[in-house]
């Protein structure tokens, strides 16, 4: 950390907080949005440093940053990164310029208010992935729901106030349970502070209650079958630059969530419902790739891919070995990079056509052949076509489940064959077939812009970084996971 | 000494990518004759490399070139590395060699097509992923091509995107169905993968097979790993039960037909299982399996090839029947006949596809061989060679087809007499409509007077290469002459030491496969040429099947009513009844039970948040001092 910058953690997350108040405050439209953008392309910068200042092969949290924060209650201001949380903040500052600049491009109504909140969201979510006191973790969880409660609700589409409601209402009953365990482990052990919790001292039926209460809390939040319909609603109301963060970020709060603190703290617990989880997490890949599959609008489509999707990934999490795990871990970012892709492109296509009805379009092939030569990617990238980052984390999730259980493995791999199926269908509607509505036809519908290509650029390249060369992330995730699966307890007691 | 192999992958890549870039600069022809040198040089490079494996002593032809380390995950490992031997510069000789011709074809095939550049992009990426697949050592390398030639598949099937016609539907859906149709034996692989590492650690064909020869898999490990393989290996490779995406392939342009859906491609399956006949060695009841699925996938095809009316479709079963024979091969453990086939199929196959892209050009896209009769008048150079690639294809000999076919059904009936017996009677059938398939269109009276005046000969750009397919046909049988040039022996390191069986079952498989060969041709000249009446009646003796060859054994209708269908009803069932009713009724209605219950909290309900958190909050709270203070 020798050319490090002090409390980088702390700038990383707060340099949105900053761009918030300032955006709030100050300047026209176009300079609110010149400096939102500034903002989140700084911070992105910035969490670049992790990467460059990065200890290889060091299991544990690195830039740990720690002040007193009510130490009479066992609260702390903890900061820390490690491998398994280094390319979630990566992947949010990633995708907040690219959000952002959307946002800029399409948002007419009140932009400042927009973008503001879309910064103070990225506050909360970084601090969700960087924080290791229960209690700032908590409060960051929590606030990251409402920013996203007034961007359904005041930008969405038309059922937007229930749509809204509903994501809130739900996830927030959610974290509701999971800070009645928060409090039991405090009164358990004495302290939020999770690098000094030792989760053996809550008594065996206690971590049990405890366990579940924080499994249902990140549940949700993934969200896992059967609790998932708020997403759908969620993702067909939101605006674009809202799908794009809530499926590319906000979800993995929930599979983080298990990672970092309801599998360390409990790992007993964990373990004895690992394979029920599994259970869940398959039925939701073959549910979500199968309802996504009768999907007429396209956003729908779309969410209901992501609960297949994040079933892959809890399967890899709670195979609690090294591939499913890593897999898992890497496929948090490969779908955070695909589905947030995916999102863009169909907010593209909306704010030409103003439908995202799969019926409404058609030959599109033939009118903008840009957009869909990179939607050929995007819907390959997510169908885990190997070469490309998808398939790196699936295949090792399912090597990882497969060693834990057979069964459900094999059953989880039947869902290539169905991601397929719904993404060829949406790419068949909308690339190819006969161009029969005049509204699709070039004079109305215009190839994407220099400034469109550049948004999904750098998701594109990722794809295949990852593809390729997957080790370049790999070899930093790793050993946390390691060090995870070895002994999940071990969290707690890193050294300092 | 092989440092550079990844040129023969890169030149193809590089193509895509100067396409993509400098296409529109460059203009069509240019990027026609680019897209051409690139797989030519790449066909180079691999020649040049198989003159210096040809060099070695056999216990050296074995090299792998490791490029990078690609996926690590704890005890997984897998590199990116290449696998330089016998079996796989094969592979790429083909794949280059009769690739290339084809681009060159297409030069002028695709001629004043709308996205002829596109069409050449994929062409280009359609050799690069061919190229990993049988290039790479690992299973999960191979697999990266297995799935990138798919991807090249769906789009070039597809390439006419907007188009629909009677017989294919929207083409676009062809493209898609095949697709589907091979991530089902994707779905295998991936399986299989998961399985062969868990029990050898590995995922590099050469640690792998190691791993098995000293016991690593028990017959019931090896069994479970080839079943999947096959279940691949029938995607790809267009067998029972998945050969369905086949025919509908033919939607493609032609040289597409030509270079992936008949020469390349579709041969992976037979290939993949070569590359892996350790593991087939055993698990004996697999590789039986991979024989009768062949033999009857041969039989059956021909069947259906026999009542075809359109060109292409004749020879996409004749390709599904002899890639049948193939599998056949392997699976009786004839691995380096079955190769041998594949390189012999390649060539006459390609050129019977490029010939009837011929007909197709001068006919404008008439297909219907009821709708042609007289052409080799028209176009002589387009009969000749059709003539040579069905003759082979019928197996007469010295053609090369005479000779791959006698060395496959000679493995089957010295291991597998019953699946010999299938395979001969095929053979029968084989003639039969591969001499229709020439005394139909090219002989007799034009039936179409306004398609025959039409009618002109190809540019030479297009008859060039079929030209060298038609020398390649004919002479191709010298490639596994015994004592001189024995294709067989030359992949011994790759495929294991193969036992010549005695000369007495090889005379017998000989005069017998002549014979039959023969004997269809007979049949189909009495039929079509002489028109005699036997060849009716004996036709009529098995009317009763005609209704079943008409609609392609009703397969494709059992799995659309039984397989998708129901399975999409069940998925819009599953939205409706249960996401919608069930899952999300009950979230609904717990939130309006909490939420709503009654007058007085309706007051609540006015969609102010703070309200609910409030509440929630307090709930919270309550419930924690509760839970604190009865500990």
């Amino acid at each position: 950390m020798s050319f490090s910058i002090p409390y980088l953690l702390s700038i990383i997350t707060f340099l949105p907080l900053l761009g918030a108040i300032v955006v709030a405050v100050w300047g026209d439209d176009a300079a609110k949005k010149q400096t939102a953008l500034i903002f989140s392309l700084v911070t992105f910068a910035v969490s670049l440093l992790l990467l460059v200042n990065w200890q290889d092969g060091v299991p544990g949290m690195q830039f740990l940053e720690e002040a007193a924060w009510f130490p009479e209650y066992g609260m702390t201001y903890l900061m820390g990164v490690d491998g398994i949380s280094l390319f979630l903040v990566l992947l949010t500052t990633l995708l907040m310029p690219i959000a952002i600049y959307f946002s800029n491009l399409y948002v007419h109504e009140q932009p400042g208010l927009y973008l503001s909140l879309m910064l103070l969201l990225e506050t909360a979510m970084i601090g969700v992935f960087l924080a290791l006191d229960l209690v700032p973790f908590f409060v960051f969880f929590e606030f990251s729901l409402i920013p996203m409660y007034l961007l359904i609700g005041k930008w969405g589409g038309a059922n937007r106030v229930y749509a809204a409601l509903k994501f809130f209402v739900y996830t927030f009953a959610g974290s509701a349970l999971m800070l009645v365990a928060i409090l039991v482990v405090y009164f358990n052990t004495g302290t939020f502070n999770l690098l000094e919790m030792d989760g053996s001292r809550i008594a065996p039926a206690i971590q049990t209650w405890a366990f579940l209460a924080f499994a249902l809390a990140f549940a949700i939040k993934v969200p896992i079958f059967p609790f998932h319909t708020w997403l759908p609603d969620a993702h067909v109301q939101a605006p674009t630059a809202g799908s794009i963060i809530l499926a590319g970020v906000l979800l993995k709060m929930g599979t983080y969530g298990y990672l970092r603190f309801a599998i360390p703290l409990f790992p007993e617990a964990a373990a004895r419902f690992g394979p029920w989880i599994a259970g869940l997490a398959v039925i939701g890949i073959l549910y979500g790739a199968l309802v996504a599959l009768v999907q007429k609008d396209v956003k729908s489509l779309v969410a209901y891919s992501s609960v297949a999707h994040l079933g892959y990934v809890m399967l890899g999490v709670v195979a609690l070995n090294q591939q499913g795990v890593s897999g898992a871990v890497l496929q948090m970012v490969n779908h955070g990079l695909s589905t947030g892709a995916l999102f863009l492109m169909v907010g593209l296509l909306y704010e030409r056509r103003h439908t995202r009805m799969l019926d409404d379009f058609g030959g599109l092939w033939q009118s903008v052949p840009v957009f869909c030569g990179f939607f050929l990617v995007v819907v390959m990238s997510s169908a885990a076509l190997p070469g490309l980052n998808g398939f790196v984390g699936e295949f090792a999730i399912l090597l990882g489940a497969y060693a834990a259980w057979p069964v459900l493995a094999v059953l989880g791999a039947l869902g290539v064959i169905l991601a397929a199926w719904y993404l060829l269908t949406a790419f068949r509607h909308i690339a190819q077939g006969p161009l029969t509505n005049p509204q699709n036809d070039k004079t109305h519908l215009p190839d994407l812009r220099r400034g469109e290509i550049a948004m999904l650029l750098p998701l594109v390249l990722l794809f295949f970084i990852i593809g390729l060369f997957p080790n370049l992330f790999l070899d930093k995730i790793n050993p946390s996971v390691e060090s995870l699966v070895q002994n999940p307890a071990i969290v707690m007691k890193v050294e300092r | 000494m092989f440092d550079l192999a990844w040129l023969i992958i890169l030149l193809p890549a590089a193509g895509v990518l100067i396409n993509l870039f400098f296409g529109p600069k460059l203009g069509d022809r240019r990027v026609g004759y680019m897209a051409s040198a690139a797989v030519a040089l790449s066909f180079l490079v691999a020649a040049w490399y198989t003159l210096r494996l040809w060099g070695l002593p056999a216990e050296e032809q074995v090299h792998t070139v490791t490029l990078w380390d690609w996926i690590t995950a704890g005890s997984f490992r897998v590199a990116a590395a290449l696998l330089i031997d016998p079996l796989s510069l094969t592979m790429a000789l083909v794949v280059t060699g009769v690739g290339a011709l084809i681009h060159v074809y297409s030069v002028a095939y695709m001629e004043h097509d709308e996205h002829y550049q596109r069409f050449f992009l994929y062409l280009n990426f359609f050799i690069f992923a061919m190229l990993i697949l049988v290039l790479s050592d690992s299973f999960l390398g191979m697999f990266v091509g297995w799935e990138g030639v798919g991807l090249a598949s769906f789009l070039l099937i597809g390439f006419w995107f907007d188009r629909r016609d009677d017989s294919y539907g929207y083409y676009a859906d062809a493209g898609k169905k095949a697709f589907l149709v091979n991530r089902i034996g994707d779905f295998g692989m991936i399986v299989a993968m998961i399985a062969i590492w868990s029990a050898a650690g590995s995922l590099a064909f050469t640690d792998v097979f190691e791993a098995a020869e000293h016991g690593a898999f028990t017959a019931g490990a090896a069994t479970f790993v080839c079943l999947l393989l096959l279940l691949a290996a029938a995607g790809k490779s267009a067998q029972i039960p998945l050969f369905v995406w086949l025919p509908d392939a033919m939607a493609g342009p032609t040289p597409v037909s030509a270079l992936i859906h008949a020469a390349t491609m579709v041969t992976a399956g037979i290939y993949m299982i070569a590359r892996t006949h350790v593991l087939w060695h055993i698990a004996e009841n697999a590789a039986l399996t991979a024989a009768w699925i062949g033999a009857l996938t041969a039989l059956f095809a021909a069947s259906l090839a026999l009542v075809q009316t359109d060109l292409k479709k004749i020879l996409a079963y004749s390709t599904i029947s002899q890639l049948g024979y193939m599998m056949l091969g392997v699976g009786v453990g004839a691995y380096g006949a079955a190769i041998f086939m594949l390189v012999a199929h390649a060539f006459y196959k390609a050129l019977l596809f490029l010939a009837a892209g011929s007909v197709m050009h001068a006919l404008d896209g008439e297909l219907d061989i009821r709708k042609m009769g007289g052409l080799r008048h028209k176009m002589p150079a387009t009969f000749r060679t059709f003539l040579i690639g069905a003759v082979s294809l019928a197996g007469i000999p010295p053609l090369a087809g005479f000779f791959a076919k006698d060395a496959v059904l000679l493995g089957a009936l010295a291991h597998q007499p019953l699946v010999y017996v299938v395979g001969l009677f095929t053979a029968l059938l084989t003639a039969i409509y591969s001499f229709r398939a020439v005394f139909v269109p090219f002989f007799g009276q034009p039936r179409d007077r306004h398609l025959y005046d039409h009618a002109h000969e190809s540019p030479s750009l297009m008859t060039v290469p079929l030209w060298i397919l038609a020398a390649l046909t004919i002479f191709g049988g010298l490639l596994n002459l015994p004592f001189v040039l024995s294709l067989e022996k030359w992949l011994e390191p790759a495929l294991g030491a193969h036992d010549a069986p005695g000369l007495v079952i090889e005379l017998i498989a000989l005069t017998l496969g002549i014979l039959i060969a023969g004997f269809g041709f007979v049949i189909a000249y009495a039929w079509h040429i002489a028109n005699e009446q036997w060849p009716r009646r004996l036709a009529s003796s098995v009317d009763s099947l005609q209704p079943a060859l008409q609609n392609k054994w009703y397969v494709d209708d059992f799995y659309y009513e039984r397989i998708v269908l129901p399975l999409r009803r069940f998925a819009g069932w599953l939205a409706t009844a249960v996401d919608q009713k069930l899952i999300d009724g009950t979230v609904d209605g717990i939130g309006r039970i909490t939420l709503g219950a009654g007058d007085r909290v309706r007051k609540l309900e006015n969609g102010v948040i703070p309200s609910y958190a409030l509440a929630i909050v307090l709930g919270v709270v309550i419930l924690a001092a509760y839970f604190v203070f009865s500990i």
